[in-house]
């Protein structure tokens, strides 16, 4: 095993976490301001990535294909935010998980219906393509990198949005006491619709970015939305800088694992036995570093009391 | 409910178990909602395709999906064989389905007619004589990938397929009969969509080549990552992840992609090209070979009717076995235990006009069998 | 007679006379649905007792539900294969008698729950809905790579375990069985929710402080609650899959976790009967909707919605009226 392996793995797993950021990010706030457990958070990830595939095939612009998926995406959120989820602020979260659970049902057998059974097609733009060269002789996708680019900026302006503006102080108000908010004046529902759409159109937002490098399908976000649990859980629910951080773990875990595993096992075992152990013990791996965390701290590395 | 309709619910059974010897009743479990639908879809069509051209007024087909549950999919077994009273069962698209059910289903004295899916173990220990496979055994088109890679002269392959029981059996038949070295082996996360990690060992291994089995929408975001990689060996697949309905996802990142597959749009025959224009005409896209076997085992079916009724089982068994119909394949026979002996062909990814299709460059294995048929005692 | 016990026993009749009507129409298939009603309905009452009496909503109940099938998958695939289960330290053969294959899945079942309880109750609220949908990944993923018994091929088991006296492969006769099984289940869990358990565990539900003050730490009412829970549970799993001769990791998916959950609800939460109404509905749905349209799932998901935002109580909310405080 050589350094730049190495490296370059970490640099995938730096990927995978940032992009899980961006999914998580919406959750944690949705969560944080408003006390919803949103299963269907998946959905509009979905949402994202097939309106950026109908507009990329329609004008063949990739920006254009990204701004489209924003727009889907908050738009679907704001959406189901006045339908359904705005009835479901003071439920338990019983409740929440099975509304949203439908919802799942709801925008997967619909995205079939209007889009057929078969994937779409979705590609990086021409001038993201190939590879460039890092220090030390690695070469690296151009794409993913600047995916890891894409995702810290979007990480920054989050953590400016919510310490350095207006929006942000009724959100970080809004999480230590939601009745206070309501009390100065604060349109509480409108601000809720908001959050809801920015975490929605974050959502959408990585679906296209990582549907021009995975398959665009119904279903596709299903397990992006468990792991974006694993991750929040992580981080403590609720904590932007948690589900960064948690983001990142589960990353470097989940790509780590796949690539050590298999190879610690082989020390001590044939081959093809280290192969299979291996890799069943790596997709096991994030769930066992979150069940470790959460039984060291029950309520993740960064929740609050 | 009153005396009065039990007796004549009990008539009407009677009644209808008497009337069963005139016509066939097929009875189709296959996947037509959820994930993997696209596949269920194209067996279907091409199924019905074939009945339509028929004009048989004899046949009926009654379609259920399984959601690709096998729960859902032995339930619906039960249905069609208890309560709908079909004479033969066919459709299952994937071996985990085909496990939960089939065995069962040919117990109770019912045929069975695989369009997709060929677990080893149905090829072998517990091959059936009501059993018919009209696609392939799970293995076939490894073995010829292997075989391909031999006469390619590629003498150090990475291979890589999910950790599943299918996974294991892909990469098993491609040792089979691939004679290089191995620059490394991966079973990967089934499900699993970044392949990044994978990729960058690919890069690191010093390897010639790649084989890999990813179906569906894990062999799409492979192939799109690989590209973008600056990887560029050689890769080899099966058709599963180079079918006409996902390759159009794949785009580029596809072309010049060697894979297998016992069926290809350009096989020359009069059968063939004739398939290929109507299903077009009909659904107004191109056939996979999900579809051309769903149009042959509705044809292999046809061509039994013709000579044997379904009620006398040993008659009809032959007239299976016989397989004397015209297949979109060209030359197709069964073996021992019922499974395909078929040429296996080499095709290239390619693009005409703007839709990715493929073409044969080969022949991979020729009168290909598989490697159970010895286990089977039937 | 107060009128949610009235609809209790129009409700157990229905699911008696319903297979008995099918038997003597020689409709075996109906048979075979209501059998799976009622398996799932004791797979409801398990998550029920958990989440209905403790308010612990988990996420991660297909774990009991898919260990309690693999129990009788492994036993019965060992009985059939004529090779041991183990050798060392002490030799066990595999069976197909339905006697033994019960007590193994509630006991493995339930020690499953006992292990994973100990170490969810650590957390609350949504930490605790997260970790047990954690700990069904896990699981879910280590079957499907568990080569010995099938991945994710599943096992097959060519015919029904067996029970003395009885037939089990005629649809009629296993329904009984599982029947049987159902009221024994009811039954017990009516008793327990009566107990002195039963009340402390309600009203840990209700307010933790009051019932630390009687002495009784929340924690290990609740860990008992779960790992009865999880026994229940899996001895549906075992049944459904003898129902099925058939066991796979779906059985073990965070989607079963979540129609566990829906059984629960749709019936009405924290009813004892309340999963075998619902149970009985989501079957009659699905029969019905699946003929309707391809897209089935899109009613299915309304309906849902429906019941959550405008039924709270579910069927027995609505048929029944409010839920009589337990004094």
């Amino acid at each position: 095993m050589s350094w730049i392996l190495l490296i370059e793995q970490t640099l995938n797993g730096l990927q995978f976490g940032v992009m899980l950021f961006l999914m998580a990010a919406g959750l944690t706030l949705i969560f944080g301001v408003m006390g919803l457990i949103n299963l269907a958070h998946g959905s509009l990830y979905m949402v994202g990535a097939f309106a950026a595939a109908a507009v990329a095939a329609a004008t063949g612009s990739f920006v254009l294909a990204l701004v489209a998926s924003l727009v889907a995406a908050a738009f679907a959120g704001v959406l189901i935010e006045v339908l359904v989820i705005r009835r479901l602020y003071d439920r338990d979260h019983l409740d929440q998980v099975l509304a949203t659970f439908a919802l799942i049902l709801i925008f997967s057998e619909g995205t079939r219906w209007a889009f057929g059974s078969f994937p779409l097609f979705l590609d990086r733009p021409e001038y993201l393509a190939g590879t460039v060269t890092l220090p030390f002789g690695i070469e690296y996708s151009k794409y993913r990198l600047s995916l890891i680019g894409i995702g810290l900026l979007v990480a920054a302006g989050l953590f400016w949005m919510i310490m350095r503006t207006r929006i942000g102080i009724r959100i970080r108000a809004g999480e230590n006491d939601r009745e206070m908010i309501g009390a100065l004046g604060v349109d509480i529902s409108l601000l809720y619709t908001l959050i809801f759409a920015l975490g929605a159109a974050l959502a959408g937002f990585a679906g296209a970015l990582i549907g021009a490098i995975q398959s665009v399908q119904v279903g596709m976000g299903e397990p992006v939305l468990i792991l974006a649990f694993v991750v929040i859980v992580i981080g403590g629910i609720g904590s932007i800088k948690g589900a960064l951080i948690g983001a990142v773990l589960v990353g470097l875990t989940d790509t780590l694992g796949r690539f050590l595993l298999p190879q610690i096992f082989g020390l001590v075992m044939t081959p093809s036995a280290a192969t299979s152990v291996g890799s069943s013990l790596a997709s096991m791996s994030i769930y066992i570093l979150m069940a470790g965390v959460l039984l060291v701290r029950p309520k993740g590395l960064f929740g609050g009391a | 409910m009153g005396l009065h309709k039990f007796a004549l619910a009990a008539s009407a059974a009677l009644f209808a178990a008497g009337a069963q010897a005139e016509g066939l009743k097929v009875g189709m479990i296959t996947t037509l909602s959820g994930g993997g639908a696209g596949l269920g879809i194209d067996v279907r069509d091409g199924f019905m395709l074939a009945v339509e051209q028929s004009g048989r007024s004899d046949l009926e087909v009654v379609i259920e999906d399984d959601q690709r549950k096998p729960d859902v999919a032995v339930q619906l077994a039960d249905k069609m064989i208890q309560s709908e009273k079909v004479d033969v069962l066919t459709g299952i698209i994937w071996s985990n389905l085909a496990m939960a059910v089939v065995p069962a289903s040919v117990a109770q004295g019912k045929f069975y007619l695989s369009p997709n899916a060929g677990p080893s173990p149905l090829a072998g220990k517990g091959c059936h004589e009501n059993y018919f496979n009209v696609a392939w055994q799970n293995d076939n088109l490894h073995e010829a990938a292997g075989a391909y890679a031999n006469s390619a002269d590629l003498k150090n392959s990475f291979i890589l397929a999910p950790n599943y029981p299918a996974g294991k059996d892909a990469l098993t038949g491609y040792k089979r009969f691939y004679e290089g070295e191995l620059a490394g082996e991966i079973y990967t996360k089934l499900g699993q969509t970044d392949y990044a990690s994978e990729i960058a060992q690919i890069r690191a291994s010093g390897a010639d080549s790649v084989y890999f089995f990813l179906p569906g929408g894990m062999g799409i975001s492979f192939l799109k990552q690989y590209a973008d990689s600056g990887v560029d060996l050689p890769v080899v697949g099966p058709a599963f992840s180079f079918d006409q309905g996902i390759l159009q996802a794949v785009g580029a990142a596809a072309l010049g992609v060697k894979n297998t597959s016992q069926w290809s749009k350009d096989i020359d025959n009069a059968t063939n090209t004739a398939f290929v224009e109507s299903f077009e005409a009909k659904y107004g896209r191109l056939p996979s070979l999900y579809a051309s076997q769903g149009f042959d085992t509705a044809n292999l079916l046809i061509s039994a009717m013709g000579k044997a009724d379904v009620a006398d089982q040993d008659a009809f068994r032959s007239a299976l076995q016989a397989a004397e119909f015209d297949s979109t394949r060209g030359d197709f026979a069964f073996g021992p235990n019922n499974h395909p002996i078929q040429d296996i062909y080499v095709r290239e990814v390619v693009q005409e006009g703007d839709v990715f299709t493929n073409k044969i460059v080969s022949v991979g294995l020729k009168n290909h069998s598989d490697a159970y048929a010895a286990d089977c005692k039937m | 007679m107060t009128k949610e016990t009235l609809l209790n026993a129009v409700l157990l009749c229905l699911l008696l006379a319903v297979p008995l009507i099918a038997w003597v129409s020689d409709e075996p298939f109906i048979i075979t649905l209501t059998t799976r009603a009622v398996i799932f309905a004791i797979a409801g009452i398990g998550l029920n007792f958990a989440l209905g009496f403790g308010g612990l909503v988990s996420l991660g109940h297909a774990v009991f539900f898919g260990i309690g099938g693999y129990v009788m998958g492994i036993l019965a695939y060992h009985a059939q294969t004529y090779t041991p289960l183990m050798e060392w330290p002490f030799a066990v053969e595999g069976t197909k008698s339905m006697l033994i294959v019960w007590p193994v899945a509630v006991v493995v079942s339930g020690l499953a729950a006992l292990a994973i309880g100990a170490l969810s109750l650590r957390t609350t609220g949504v930490y605790f809905i997260m970790i047990t949908l954690a700990f069904g990944q896990m699981l879910y993923y280590f079957t499907i790579s568990w080569s010995t018994y099938g991945g994710e091929d599943g096992l097959s088991i060519y015919v029904r375990n067996t029970f003395p006296g009885l037939n089990t492969m005629d649809p009629i006769q296993f329904f009984a069985i599982c029947y049987v099984l159902l009221l024994i289940v009811l039954i017990g869990v009516h008793c327990a929710a009566r107990s002195s358990f039963g009340l402390m565990l309600r009203a840990a539900k209700q307010n933790e402080e009051r019932v630390q003050a009687v002495g009784q730490g929340p924690y290990r009412l609740y860990l008992i609650a779960f790992t009865i829970s999880g026994a229940i549970t899996g001895l549906a799993g075992a049944l459904f899959a003898d129902l099925n001769r058939f066991v796979s990791p779906t059985m073990l998916s965070w989607h079963t976790s979540g129609e566990i959950m829906v059984f629960v609800i749709l019936g009405g939460v924290g009813r004892v009967f309340g999963p075998v109404a619902g149970a009985a509905l989501f079957i009659l749905l699905e029969h019905s909707l699946g003929g309707l349209s391809e897209y089935w799932h899109i009613y299915l998901g309304a309906i849902l919605l429906g019941v959550v935002l405008f039924a709270r109580g579910g069927l027995y909310g609505l048929l029944a009226g409010r839920e009589v405080a337990h004094d």
